[in-house]
């Protein structure tokens, strides 16, 4: 630790400290436009200058000076820094005249207005005047995707865009060409960022040069009422942000959270907010001669309870969906358990994970924050980058910061990351099952729902696990096995054992024709479920689900109900309401006591208290919101013992299109653009 | 007046042959094997000694910057860089050395590395250099085949040396955006500290000398560090090549002694200033990006560092930019201004912007289209570039603007006058771009 002294404060700072992280420390406040927590230093917009004393006589970048180049006092004394000198306020005012005297004057048209560093940090450290008569410059708008509007007259060249792509997003998309005034920041040919966070720079540009056009004119952010949340476009669980005015939801932001997102979000997560206003569910339907028409709840409850009513309970099935809050899920088992069915499943993709293995055997054991102290990677049967692009992002910064080396099984694709290639399907894994221990402190086993969701997904876990037992990966204090989940509501299934009972069957037997009588869908989208049984759809979007409905039930979306969702880790996280559903779409688990009242088997609350305090009786681990419950080391010889033999298929990574993954994201105009968009890329890249 | 027999640069015009054949027979690579086995500390402990202070502009000794470089470490070799990006306006030293003279250069370059522990040597050499960089590269392959340097070479230092071509940036001179571009990157200058001879090039010690600072080493080392710190006051010892343009004479570059009173050199050498000394209005004495000297102070100043620091203005590069009385002087820094405009890299706020506003307000007071409190304010822009920006270049654009203010304020105030007398609205001459 270094001790110095801040505006007469003394404080005690690791020595690696930047000055500018030092003086927050003594509770000096730095403005600052390009230094950024998470990216690298430029100590390019001057605006952090502080006076040391001792140094050269001329103010120092704060940002790009470590407190352990500081030198003492010719009698030891310690080193002085000055953050409210003269020195330091005429050059803070200087800088910002510089930055303002090419800024146009149209903050009240500007998005950024309002939440802009620059008006903030002009208000705090400039002067009021202006003595630029000159013309100032203009600079082209430039085009760099669909998801980001520039308006390059604003641009301050603070390079945290820059930055971002090079370092973060690892596609290196933008960049400055030009010199001097005539800098410009670009994707240089104009063509539209290729990463999955693109939308990330908006939320970097300390001013309004980048902004989500998707967002434009459309809200000031003083109008906005802002409601703390869940992701759900993946399992990830990254914390956000959703602003809404009245009951529309405007813009999705992520929040900070270290041990999940860090501060970045997905595109689809942060630009799905189109998706949630169309083809929305707003009042129950009834199939009728073939066709949907409208219906009051008493009637759809009317003919569910009649189809129910002359059906035997094995005859009666549920399928959730991949975006249900735990309650929900809790609300519909615990209906087919008063019902007496036991064919029910939370995995509608077919994958083979199960409970009765143990939570280790379906959770990313060493948690997201623990990929920083991982020392190697084998990733099995994923791409992180379509299948959680902040997690990926996350595997790629512990990669830049070295010794750390990344395998791939399964599908060669760009992740942002070198990796070795031993090959793509289940017997280059069976290499590894005996293997020697690799030389790693403590390396990671990730196996993505490509390798599980298949036939012979039991064998490939059993072979995985085995795999990191050889390699080292599970052992006293580290456990490397890592599932990596594509659902939000998969976890929180599996937990609740949201899986078919004693003689139950399975999603993909229920979607088989003349497996059942009726069919409660609980928001399965990505299914196809053969003609046969009646199914009734419970959800938010006319989606693939409501197309095969014979009654629909309206719910809500994921901004529009308090729920709690178990990410991949096994992390419970609340996400609040944010607004309400449309029309006379109701919460789900509202909807699902009241359907049990119309079949007579009525559920045991009647609040969503009373139904949490029931849901924490069974499941006491998703009562601690944040927190992880590790599960009990894995029993790799009973999965193997399960499993049988793997196939020969190669590992095929299940998402296709990142940007169309779950009917919000079907019914966003934005998503589509994005989608057509990467899918030209990718034709492009083909030729 | 420096005599024949003390002259470095003895093929300075290209009288001789510049071919390693000439160059041996001027004394160039005579017998550096000694100068070798002496040691590393012994070179560094000579060149400390004459006292040669760095030729590239700022004046850092350049004996202190070999003893910078750590000790050798097989991770992590050392380099030696030569800036021979020399784009100084008005500067053209270099230039004359690598065409002329380039076993000299070579041979310093060997000499500095061994005495470093370097074994390879970069010469980053400017874009527009082209027969220079032909001249250098010829005279490296001569000096590669005779095993003077090489992996195996005579002198038993293992040593390559390669050049670099640039590609016309002014910036590219800053020692740290030299480095950068010599990655392959854009010539941006780094952030110090850390500095070169900590991580410099792909992350290893480096130095960086100038060209002049380089060819001066093996003649000094080899007539003693007591015979070239005999010239010049003190502190500002040795030789130099001065370059010496505008309004006198006979324009030239020459040799000669550290702190040669400004009269002597332009009246030996130049023919004197064009119209006799009366006639002389200012100098600009080290490169464009000092400040100007009105003719009173500079006519027997000598010419050296110090000297020219309590002047307000530097030594620089020590090319000296004479101007008589018919210069229009407010147009001629307006053109400076230009280019320090047009060659910001637009890293840093004070200068990519500063240097824009500098230019249009000094362009609109050339035709005495301001306001006199401009002036004032104009100052003032000057002073929050100055000291505010990432490299030196900010330093350098404020400097001729602050040292035309500070002599030639009246000049100013009489052209804003006139024009107030008989105001129009023709558009501002663009000196710049006319002048492109």
């Amino acid at each position: 630790m270094s001790k110095l002294i801040v505006d007469g404060v003394e404080v005690d700072v690791p020595p690696e400290y930047t000055l500018l992280q030092a003086c927050e420390v003594a509770g000096a406040e730095i403005p600052r436009f390009c230094y950024h927590d998470r990216l690298s230093i430029a100590g390019n917009c001057r605006m952090c200058l502080v006076e040391v004393k001792g140094g050269p006589p001329k103010p120092s970048a704060s940002c790009a000076v470590a407190v352990r180049d500081l030198r003492p006092g010719p009698n030891g004394e310690l080193p002085v820094v000055l953050t409210k000198s003269p020195m330091v306020k005429k050059a803070r005012e200087g800088v910002m005249e510089f930055l303002l005297i090419n800024h146009p004057l149209d903050c009240p048209i500007c998005d950024q207005g309002g939440e802009c560093d620059l008006q903030d940090q002009a208000m705090a450290f400039g002067f009021a005047g202006s003595r630029f008569i000159e013309n100032k410059r203009a600079v082209e708008d430039k085009y760099i995707g669909p998801l980001v509007r520039t308006s390059m007259n604003r641009c301050i060249h603070c390079t945290r865009c820059v930055r971002f792509t090079a370092e973060v997003a690892g596609t290196g998309d933008m960049g400055a060409i030009g010199r001097g005034e005539d800098m410009e920041i670009t994707t240089y040919l104009e063509t539209a960022m290729r990463s999955e966070l693109q939308g990330n720079v908006a939320d970097l540009c300390p001013v309004g040069a980048l902004l989500p056009k998707p967002y434009s004119f459309k809200a000031r952010s003083w109008e906005l009422v802002k409601t703390e949340s869940i992701d759900v476009m993946d399992a990830q669980g990254s914390a956000i942000r959703i602003d809404t005015r009245g009951r529309e939801v405007m813009r999705i932001l992520p929040r900070t959270n270290e041990a999940v997102n860090e501060e970045w979000i997905s595109d689809k997560t942060r630009q799905i907010v189109d998706g949630l206003k169309t083809r929305r569910l707003d009042r129950p339907y009834v199939r009728e001669n073939g066709k949907l028409r409208a219906a009051s709840w008493q009637e759809a409850f009317g003919i569910i309870a009649a189809k129910v009513g002359a059906s035997s309970p094995s005859r009666l099935g549920a399928i959730a969906g991949d975006l249900c809050a735990v309650e929900e899920l809790f609300a519909l088992k615990s209906l087919m358990d008063l019902l007496g069915a036991r064919s029910i499943d939370c995995r509608q993709d077919g994958v083979k994970l199960d409970p009765k293995f143990g939570r280790a055997s379906y959770i990313f054991n060493p948690t997201i924050a623990g990929i920083d102290e991982a020392d190697g990677l084998m990733i099995i049967g994923s791409n992180p980058r379509k299948e959680a692009p902040v997690l990926n992002a996350r595997i790629r910064k512990r990669w830049l910061r070295g010794g750390f080396k990344v395998a791939v099984i399964g599908e060669k694709a760009d992740l942002t990351y070198d990796y070795v290639y031993p090959g793509a399907g289940p017997e280059t894994l069976a290499t590894f099952a005996d293997h020697a221990p690799a030389k790693m402190e403590r390396p990671m086993l990730l196996i993505g729902q490509g390798a599980l969701a298949r036939p012979d997904g039991l064998a490939v876990l059993a072979l995985a696990a085995k795999a990191a037992v050889s390699l080292g990966a599970v052992k006293d204090g580290w456990n490397g096995l890592a599932i990596l989940h594509t659902a939000a509501a998969r976890v929180g299934g599996l937990d609740l054992g949201f899986v078919p009972g004693e003689g139950g069957l399975d999603a993909k037997a229920m979607s088989k024709a003349g497996a059942l009588d009726v069919l409660f869908n609980l928001g399965a989208d990505e299914i196809d479920i053969e003609p046969g049984a009646f199914v009734i759809y419970q959800g938010s979007h006319g989606d693939r689900g409501a197309a095969r409905a014979d009654v629909i039930l309206p719910g809500a979306a994921y901004t529009e109900k308090p729920g709690i969702y178990v990410n991949t880790e096994g992390r419970p996280q609340l996400a609040d309401r944010a607004n309400f559903p449309p029309g006379d779409a109701r919460e789900d688990w509202a909807i699902l006591r009241a359907l049990s009242e119309a079949l007579g088997r009525k559920l045991p609350f009647d609040s969503l208290r009373a139904l949490r305090a029931q849901l924490f009786a069974a499941s006491p681990h998703l009562a601690e919101l944040d927190l992880i419950a590790p599960g009990e080391a894995l029993d790799v010889g009973a999965l193997a013992a399960a499993g049988g033999a793997p196939g020969t298929a190669p590992f095929v990574s299940p998402i296709r299109d990142f940007y169309l993954t779950n009917p919000i994201a079907r019914a966003s105009a934005v998503m589509a653009e994005c989608s057509a968009l990467s899918q030209n890329f990718e034709r492009q890249a083909a030729e | 007046m420096l005599e024949d027999k003390d002259r470095i640069f003895t093929n300075l015009y290209g009288y001789g042959d510049w071919r390693l054949k000439g160059a041996l027979s001027r004394g160039a690579w005579d017998n550096t094997k000694t100068l070798i086995d002496k040691g590393k500390d012994w070179i560094i402990s000579e060149m400390k000694a004459s006292g040669l202070r760095g030729r590239g502009g700022a004046g850092f000794p350049t004996g202190l910057k070999w003893s910078f470089m750590p000790k050798a470490d097989p991770a992590r070799p050392s380099y030696l860089v030569v800036n021979a990006d020399e784009s100084e306006p008005g500067t053209c030293k270099d230039r004359e050395i690598m065409r002329n003279d380039p076993q000299l250069l070579i041979e310093g370059c060997f000499i500095a590395c061994f005495a470093m522990e370097a074994h390879a040597c970069y010469i980053y050499i400017r874009g527009e250099y082209i027969l220079e960089a032909e001249r250098l590269e010829a005279a490296i392959e001569q000096a590669y085949a005779a095993r003077l340097v090489g992996a195996n070479n005579v002198h038993g230092w293992p040593f390559d040396i390669y050049v670099h071509h640039g590609a016309g940036a002014y910036i590219c001179g800053e020692e740290t955006a030299l480095l950068e571009s010599l990655e392959g990157k854009k010539g941006m200058p780094r952030l110090k500290p850390p500095f070169p001879a900590n991580m410099g090039l792909y992350g290893n010690p480096t130095t960086v000398n100038n060209v002049e600072s380089i060819a001066v080493a093996p003649t000094l080392l080899r007539r003693g560090a007591a015979w070239f710190a005999g010239f010049g006051a003190k502190n500002n010892a040795g030789t130099k090549l001065f370059c010496i343009s505008g309004h006198v004479n006979k324009p030239c570059n020459v040799e000669e002694a550290m702190s040669i009173p400004f009269r002597e050199l332009i009246d030996k050498h130049c023919g004197g200033v064009r119209g006799g000394s009366d006639n002389l209005l200012a100098v600009i004495p080290g490169g464009s990006s000092v400040p100007c000297v009105p003719a009173a102070q500079i006519i027997d100043a000598a010419m050296d560092f110090d000297t020219l620091r309590d002047l307000k203005s530097g030594l620089g590069t020590a090319a000296v930019i004479v101007m008589d009385k018919s210069t229009d002087i407010i147009r001629a820094i307006a053109r400076l201004s230009y280019f320090y405009k047009h060659e910001s890299c637009g890293q840093c706020t004070p200068c990519r912007e500063g240097t824009g506003w500098l230019w249009r307000v000094v362009s609109r007071m050339a035709e005495g289209r301001a306001q006199k409190r401009e002036i004032d304010m104009l100052l003032e822009v000057t002073t929050q570039i100055e000291g505010h920006t990432i490299c030196a270049l900010g330093d350098a654009a404020a400097w001729p603007v602050q040292g035309l203010i500070r002599h030639f304020r009246p000049e100013i105030e009489r052209r804003i006058d006139q024009y107030s007398a008989n105001p129009h609205s023709e558009p501002v001459k663009d000196f710049g771009v006319a002048a492109e």
